[in-house]
This record gives C-alpha cells, structure tokens and sequence, in this order.
C-alpha cells in the first residue's frame, strides 16, 4: 500500500472526541477546592466506613461472637467495602453511571495542566501512568520497610525484636502488600503511560476504566494496610485455609483487599488489551508493535483471565468468615485443597504477570542502548504468548508435596520445565542484541544487564525446585525465597527502575542525575545480590521460610543478609533523593529524545498534548532500524516529518490535509 | 570465549564434584536423602555450563563492545542483525533437549526414588519394596508434632525414634491447620493437612540425631515448631518402643483410638477428637501389620 493509501485508510479512524468522564452537568467544568479529588475520597472513604461498619454490626446483632466486636469479621468486612465505594464514590469513579442511571447529561473531560490534576479522576492516561509510579512505589517502599523489620528479628536465632503475633503480622503484610504491587508495577505505570503512544493512539480504549483502575489500586493500598489495625493476619501472603478460616478480622483486610486489587488488575489487563487490539494507528501491524507492547498484551492476558480466580476464592472465603459458610471448613464438607488450588491457579500466571512486562522492558531498552536491531523479534514475542498460555498449566508445583494425587506430579514437572524453554527466549533475544553492539552504559542500561545477571540465577534455581526430588528439600525453605525473590525483584524490579530512569525525561520532561542514578544502581545491585544469594544456602541449610527462631549455626548467614538487606533498602533513598533533587528542586529541561531512540513515544512533543499526536501517524516499519545504511522511515507523523534512524528527516511527503487537533 | 567457557566450567564442575558434593545437603541418612543430594548435585553440574556460558558470553561482550572501547566498529543493522536461522532453530533445540533431559532424569528418579520422601496423599503409588514396613504416624498440630506408633498399640510420643536399615511409611495428618513435616536429615517432607492421610516413604540408612521442623506457615508460633528425632539401631528401638509403649499405657487408654485422620468432637466441650476414615486402604495388606482397630473407649 502506497503511503498516501494507507493515510487515507485512516479516514474510518474515529475522531478524537473528549472522552466523556461523568460528573453532572450543574458543577463547573473546571472544578476547585469544591469538587472531586483525593480529599473528597477520603472523607467519603471514612464515611463510607463508618456506615458500613455500622450495618454491619446490625446484619451480625444475631450472631454470638457480635459481644467481642474485635472478633466479629461482618461489620470489618462491611467497613472495608463501604469504605472503598466511598472512596470511589468520592474520586467520582461512579459519576458516570449514577449519571446515566439519573437520567442526566455526563460532561465530558477536561483538559488542564493544573498539578492538581494528579489527584482527580481524569481521563488522560498520561495522568494516570503518573498516578500509578506514584502509587505502586507507595506500595513498593511500605513494604520495604516490612521487609527490613523481618530482617531486623532475624538478626538472632533466640532473642526477639517483635511478639511471633507481630511478627507474622509483617510477615505476611509484607509478602502481600509485594505481590499487589508487583502485579501493577509496569502494567500501572508504564504500561498506561506508554502503550497509547507506542502505538500511535490518542487515549486508550475506556478511560473511564483505566482511571478506575488506578483508584481501586490505591484504595487497595489502605485496605491491605488496615489489616495491621485489626491484629493482622498470620497466613503469610498465600492465604492458607484453614489458617484463613481460624483468622481474626486481620483476614478481611487480606481478602477484601486481594479482591479489590484484583478488580483493579482485570480493569487494568482489559482496558490495555483492548487498547492494543483496536486502537494501533494505521500500519502498526502485529511484526510492527514495539516488543514492550508485545509483553504488555501477554500480561494483560493473564491479567484478565488468571484475576477472576482470585477475586471468587476471596469471595469464598469472605463468606467463610461473615456467613459461616464451608468452602475451606473440612470438616462441614468443604476442602483446605480448594484454596490451595484456587489460589495457585491464580497465583502461578500472576508470577509471569510480574515476570513477562520486565521482559518487555529489558527487550524494549536494549536495541536503542546497543544501537542495534531487536534479535529474533518473533521468537521474542511467541515467547511471551507461549510463557502466557503454559502459565495455566504449571500451578501445582507449589503443591507437590501437600498430599495431592501423586501421579500428576511428572506431568507438573514436565509443564514447569517447559516454561523455561519460552522464558529462556529473553536471553537468547539479549544475546543476539549485544552481538558485535555498541554498548552504552547509560543507567538504564546497567539496570536491564542486571536483570539478564539475577534473572539467569532466578531461572536455573526455578528448574531445581521443578524437579520433584530436588523439591523435597528445598519446598517451603529460604531456597524458594531466594529463587522468587531473584525473579521478582531480580528480574521486574530492576527492569522497572531501568524503565523509570529511561522513561521519566519523558514522562516529566526532566532528566534524573545521572550519576546518583549509577550510584543508586550499584548500591542496588551488589546489596541485592548479597542480601538474597547467601539464602538459598540458608535454606538449602534446613531454614523454612516465615519463622522467627532457626538454628543458630545459620545466625552467621541471616545476619550478612540482614546488613545487606539495610543497605539494599538504603539505596532506594538515593533514588527517592535523585528523583525529588531531579524532578521537583532542581529540574534540569531533559533534550527531547535523550536516548536516540526510533520510537514512537519519542517522536511526540514534551510535555505530550492531552491528544498525543496532532495527527494520526502512519507506521511504516517496527522501530528497531539502528546502524542500518539507509534505514526505511519508521512513522510519518502527518506534519510532513518522517522518522528515520539518525534525526527527523525534512518534510519528505506532503503534509496531511487535516487540520491538527486542537 | 568457547575455550574460556569450556575450561572454566569444567574446574568449577569438577571442584563441586570433587569437594562440595559429598557434602551437599540433606546429607546421606537415609536412602531417599542420598538419592536427593545426588539429584540435586547433578542438577547443578548441569547448572553450571549453562550460568557460565552466559556470564562468559555477557562478560565478553560488554569489554569488547563497549562503545567507549577505542577504535570500536561501528555495529551493522538491517535483516542479518535481525535473525539468524541457526541460531535461532540451535538455541530452541538446545534448551529444549535439557529440559526434557531434566524432565526425564526427575520423573525416573522420582519412581525408582519410591516418591523421593515426599508426601503422596492418601494413595501412594510409589511405595518402597520392602515387605517389613514399618508405620509411624505424624499428628501436627499448632504448634507441636507428635508421633504414634499404631504398631506398638498406638502410643504417642514427642519424640520421634527410628530402627536402622529400615523402611518407614509416615502417616502426616493434622489436628487443626495445615502443616507440613520436613524431617530435614531424612529428607521427608508431606504436609500435614486436617483429614487427610499424607503419606511419605524413606528407608533409613545410618544412626544418628536429625531435626523435625514445620515448613508450612500455621500461625504465630510456627517458627518455634520444630523438634528432634533419631535413628537407632533395630534392637534399641525395639526395647525403646516396648518401654515406651509400657510407660505410656494409661496414656494411650485416654486418646483416641489410633486411626488415619482424626476430627474435631463437635460434641467434647474438652476439645477432644474422635477417630475418622479408618480404613483408607487396606493396611494389613501393605504393610503386614495391623494398626489398632478402633475400639470404643473406656
């Protein structure tokens, strides 16, 4: 197809309408301190609270434990669901619908460059994205925090810097509030701030949805850390019944929370999926997409289809405790085993929700760091789809020994190792991308070579606990810690830092230090390695993971790690310094594209226009073609300029006849 | 950079083999145990070619390539620097022979290893061959483990005591939440879930002390779930076991009689638990000894 041919095809493209958000046509259309915002949802939060605690006080008066409130899990339950409806009843999530049901004209957006729309619902998904970094690193850096405490208690094998209650407590605060974070972590942010620029869309599919993912996310934060008020939760992130079921009220915050998260995530998963299936600009075909978007398609799959799992067991198990039910009570005929499974059934593509975006990441950053073309661009993407799929089948590795039927075991064994075959692809698609390359150690970059060094050690230490032999000793142990916190942290958290340091000059148009950033990096990087490496021999050593006491010839062992583990938390004040000195004190103007890098998102003026492109662009070729002699266009962006390796040509073609956008 | 790869995996191979090997955990008590330790050396020395090769390929190609190298050549782009078919096709054979190499060596090892110790719920299919089995049951609960030998009318007992040169079928159920039992040395590990009859297999091999702890998070004090067991010769644990079961004959009138899972009384305002699912399978059959039948008690 010819360029103007495939321009003009773009006529049935729809025309960018402002999304229409809800609110009610009565309040001001640029509304102040008397309107919605972040102020408002709280106060509607609290209130919300207060009425359903109340209710629910009133629904349980029957029951016998009602005398001991403490205990009563019904109005915790009603508390923390009013509560979050009040929240989002506050932030204006539901304008639209009461507006619809009420008969009323819903306004539509708004476009302003007030700071204080970061604290609105708004429509814009560059706002959003934002919103996100900010939230997931709230979620990130509490459960540091918790972190750190239950490396101070492991300090010693005998004496005690907390109760076991409180303990526990953090415990499973920490692996809970991680694994809600990890879920979101570039989904959130870089994949709602990126993925409508990388294909050349002018907002996603439903901004409604998307800015209710985020607000559900960040009512989740509060909901998961109400637990603490309640006395805690002992069962440790994976929620065992009948531990679960034995609970306090500590366990509503748990369900409650992971079901709010969950709606947050499908929300999320089935808002980008859909912006990516029908909102590519014209000529983004599937060989074209960016890989980063490839990865986020995967994920948002999973997103989508694993979550609901979740969101029902925790419903199941809400009804357990408020009314009386038995899904996981044994002994009136439900299972322990169906949480066991319900939850892993979620939880194993959850573990590639937090493993394939870092893939994207890594893939995306390396051929503009090594001034080459992505290697193996397909194998790279049919990897990402295949790790997506064999997800579902691997689940009960983590039950090998429970007690379930036997002789599913080679068959787990069997599908767990495959998956090592498609996640192996990243490396291939690494190497093939350094070969003969001009490496630039820009930090970015470091973080996405650290990601290939952790994530190698997470992988091959996954193949061992694969291996139902092996599995007996090391299940349940520091072994598997180590191994998932190599994969988690090792492989997307990295990533995500190298994605916020490469994409932030983007995002707020200005440059982070770069040499804080280098220090920040390998501050990161050695503590990580020496907090978690000497823990796969703590627990191939017999230490089972989520105690308080253990042998005392490892005390020498959990204290390294422990010291390491307080560096490693000390240097995410360097980027918290780095990223405040940079953004906010002493803001330098970051160049346009810092990074000579061909896509799409770059091509776009900064601070990018409510609209992101003035005109539709016309994708012409995947944006890999570094070090080529005479490399084809990338995209005509419609005002006459072409994207090409090196700089923007001259207009070249003929400007699009429409006017830009307003 | 092959030459590089090559030697250095095979010293580093070779060093493990030759000096952390034999000393891997979980050590050698037991027959299961040693096959474990070899499973998971021999996963390792098949580790170590592959972590070298690419640390060997990344350390290479970041000195040589860097861009700040002097005189560094430009990189080519276009399609050569795209794909590369054998390269492509090699790398997908590659992993997927070790994989299934992998998947083959486990499953073999996990058959002929009679479930390697770990636990196989109710129905075990791999079951060690000898006929004289000997059957110890592991009641979890929080936050202790406590043992009966249905053999020697059911007694129960903190401590757990094991004959020599013996094949041993634990019994791991649980009293209230799920916990699991690892008897590290042993390398044994079965969750210990309500209801259930989790049953592991292991055959010792040697005497000595080993460590029982709980690896299954079931509330506060699961850190402090743990305690010790030994391994004894066959005539010192016969003459602790007739001595025990003596001592603890009042005892053992007061429990429950001896049976596979036990529930909650529903009724017992003291707590008590009565014996349910007696007979999971034929137990005489198996293991050529009758395990006490339930009887009412007094």
């Amino acid at each position: 197809m010819t360029l103007a041919a495939e321009r003009d095809s773009e006529v049935a493209y729809p025309d960018p309408t402002p999304p229409v958000l809800g609110g009610f046509q009565g309040l001001p259309s640029r509304p102040g301190w008397f309107s919605q915002h972040a102020g408002t949802a709280a106060i509607f939060a609290v209130l919300g609270y207060l009425l359903g605690h109340w209710l629910g006080n009133v629904v349980s008066s029957g029951y016998a434990n009602v005398q001991l409130a403490g205990t009563n899990s019904v109005p915790v339950t009603g508390g923390l669901l009013l509560g979050v409806l009040g929240w989002l009843l506050g932030i204006g999530a539901l304008n639209y619908p009461l507006a619809k049901i009420a008969g009323l004209e819903p306004r539509p957006d708004y476009e302003t460059t007030s700071w204080t729309r970061y604290f609105r619902y708004t429509a814009d998904h560059k706002v959003v994205g934002l919103q996100y970094v900010i939230g997931v690193l709230g979620f990130l850096f509490t459960g540091g925090l918790l972190a750190m405490a239950i490396r101070t208690e492991l300090l010693s094998p005998t004496s005690h810097a907390f109760g076991p209650g409180t303990y526990i407590s953090i415990v499973s605060e920490h692996g809970t509030m991680m694994m809600m974070m990890a879920t979101s972590v570039i989904v959130g942010p870089l994949g709602n701030w990126l993925v409508p620029l990388m294909i050349g869309a002018r907002r996603t599919a439903f901004p409604r949805v998307e800015a209710f993912s985020f607000w559900i996310f960040s009512a989740g934060y509060f909901v998961i850390l109400s637990a603490l008020f309640y006395g805690g939760f002992p069962t440790g992130w994976t929620g065992y019944a009948p531990l679960q079921t034995q609970a306090g009220p500590g366990m509503m915050s748990y369900l409650v929370g992971f079901a709010v998260i969950g709606l947050g995530m499908m929300a999320a998963g089935f808002n980008l999926a859909a912006t990516i299936i029908n909102y590519r600009a014209p000529g983004m075909t599937w060989s074209r997409i960016p890989i980063f978007v490839w990865a986020i398609l995967a994920t948002c799959a999973l997103l989508t289809l694993a979550t609901p799992t979740l969101v029902a067991a925790g419903l199941f198990g809400i009804l357990d405790h408020c009314a009386q039910t038995a899904f996981y009570v044994n002994e009136h005929g439900g299972s322990s085993f169906l949480w066991e499974n319900l939850f892993w059934f979620f939880g194993h593509p959850e573990v590639y929700i937090m493993a394939l975006p870092g893939f994207g990441i890594v893939a995306e950053l390396l051929p503009v760091f090594t001034r080459k073309p992505l290697f193996a661009y397909k194998v790279a993407a049919a990897g990402m789809v295949g790790v997506a799929l064999l997800s579902f089948f691997v689940w009960q590795h983590h039950l090998f020994q429970s007690g379930i039927n036997p002789d599913m075991r080679p068959l787990f064994m069997l599908t767990t190792e495959l998956i090592s075959i498609p996640t192996g692809f990243i490396f291939l698609v690494g190497m093939g991308t350094l070969y003969k390359a001009k490496i630039r150690f820009e930090v970015p970059m470091l973080f996405c070579l650290a990601v290939f060094f952790n994530f190698l050690i997470g992988g091959v230490t996954g193949v061992f606990l694969s291996d139902v032999p092996v599995n007996v000793t090391v299940h349940g142990s520091f072994f598997v810690l180590a191994h998932f916190h190599y994969t988690i942290m090792g492989g997307l958290i990295f990533a995500f830092f190298g994605g916020l340091y490469y994409w932030l000059p983007k995002m707020t148009g200005k440059t982070m230090n770069k040499k804080l950033g280098k220090i920040h990096f390998w501050f990161m990087f050695i503590f990580f390695n020496l907090t978690f490496f000497p823990m796969f021999l703590i627990g191939l050593l017999g230490q089972p993971r989520r105690v308080f006491e253990y042998a005392a010839n490892l005390q020498g062992l959990n204290d390294f790690a422990s010291v390491c583990s307080f560096v490693l938390g000390a240097s995410f004040l360097i980027f918290i310094a780095n990223f405040v000195w940079s953004i906010f004190l002493k803001p330098t103007k970051a160049p346009a594209n810092p990074w000579d890098s061909l896509g799409l998102e770059w091509q776009t003026p900064t601070p990018v226009p409510y609209y992101n492109f003035e005109r539709i662009p016309v994708v012409l070729s995947d944006p890999y073609h570094y070090s080529e002699d005479d490399p084809p266009a990338v995209a005509d962006l419609g005002d006459g300029t072409l994207v090409t390796a090196g700089a923007s040509s001259p207009a070249s073609v003929a400007e699009d006849p429409r006017p830009p956008v307003q | 950079m092959v030459v590089i790869w090559l030697v250095a995996s095979v010293i580093i191979d070779v060093l493990f083999a030759v000096f952390v090997a034999p000393h891997v955990p979980p050590g050698r008590m037991t027959d299961n145990a040693s096959d474990n330790q070899f499973d998971f050396n021999v996963l390792l020395i098949v580790a170590v070619p592959v972590l070298v090769a690419v640390w060997t390929y990344l350390g290479y190609s970041l000195f040589v390539w860097r861009a700040s190298r002097p005189g560094a050549p430009e990189p080519v782009g276009g399609p050569q620097a795209r794909t590369h078919l054998g390269v492509q096709v090699g790398w997908i054979i590659t992993t997927t022979v070790i994989v299934l190499g992998l998947f083959l060596f486990g499953t073999v090892r996990l058959i002929t290893g009679q479930g390697s110790g770990g636990g196989e719920g109710p129905n075990p299919i791999w079951t060690p061959t000898s006929k004289d089995i000997l059957p110890v049951q592991v009641i979890g609960q929080q936050w202790k483990f406590t043992y009966r030998y249905p053999t020697f009318g059911g007694f129960e007992t903190s401590q757990l005591v094991l004959p020599d040169d013996t094949s041993i079928a634990f019994h791991v159920t649980s009293l209230d939440v799920i916990h699991s039992f690892w008897a590290y040395q042993l390398s044994v590990k079965a969750d210990a879930n309500p209801q259930q009859d989790n049953v592991a297999f292991t055959t010792t091999t040697q005497t000595g002390s080993f460590t029982v702890r709980c690896s299954e998070l079931c509330g506060i004090w699961h850190g402090a779930m743990y305690n010790y067991g030994k391994v004894v010769s066959k005539t010192a644990f016969m003459a602790w076991a007739k001595a025990t079961e003596k001592a603890t004959a009042a005892n053992t009138k007061l429990l429950p009689p001896f049976a596979y899972t036990y529930v909650p009384d529903a009724n017992g305002a003291d707590g008590g638990y009565y014996p349910d699912n007696v007979d999971p399978y034929s137990n005489a059959e198996v293991y050529g000894a009758t395990p006490g039948k339930p009887t009412p008690s007094g």
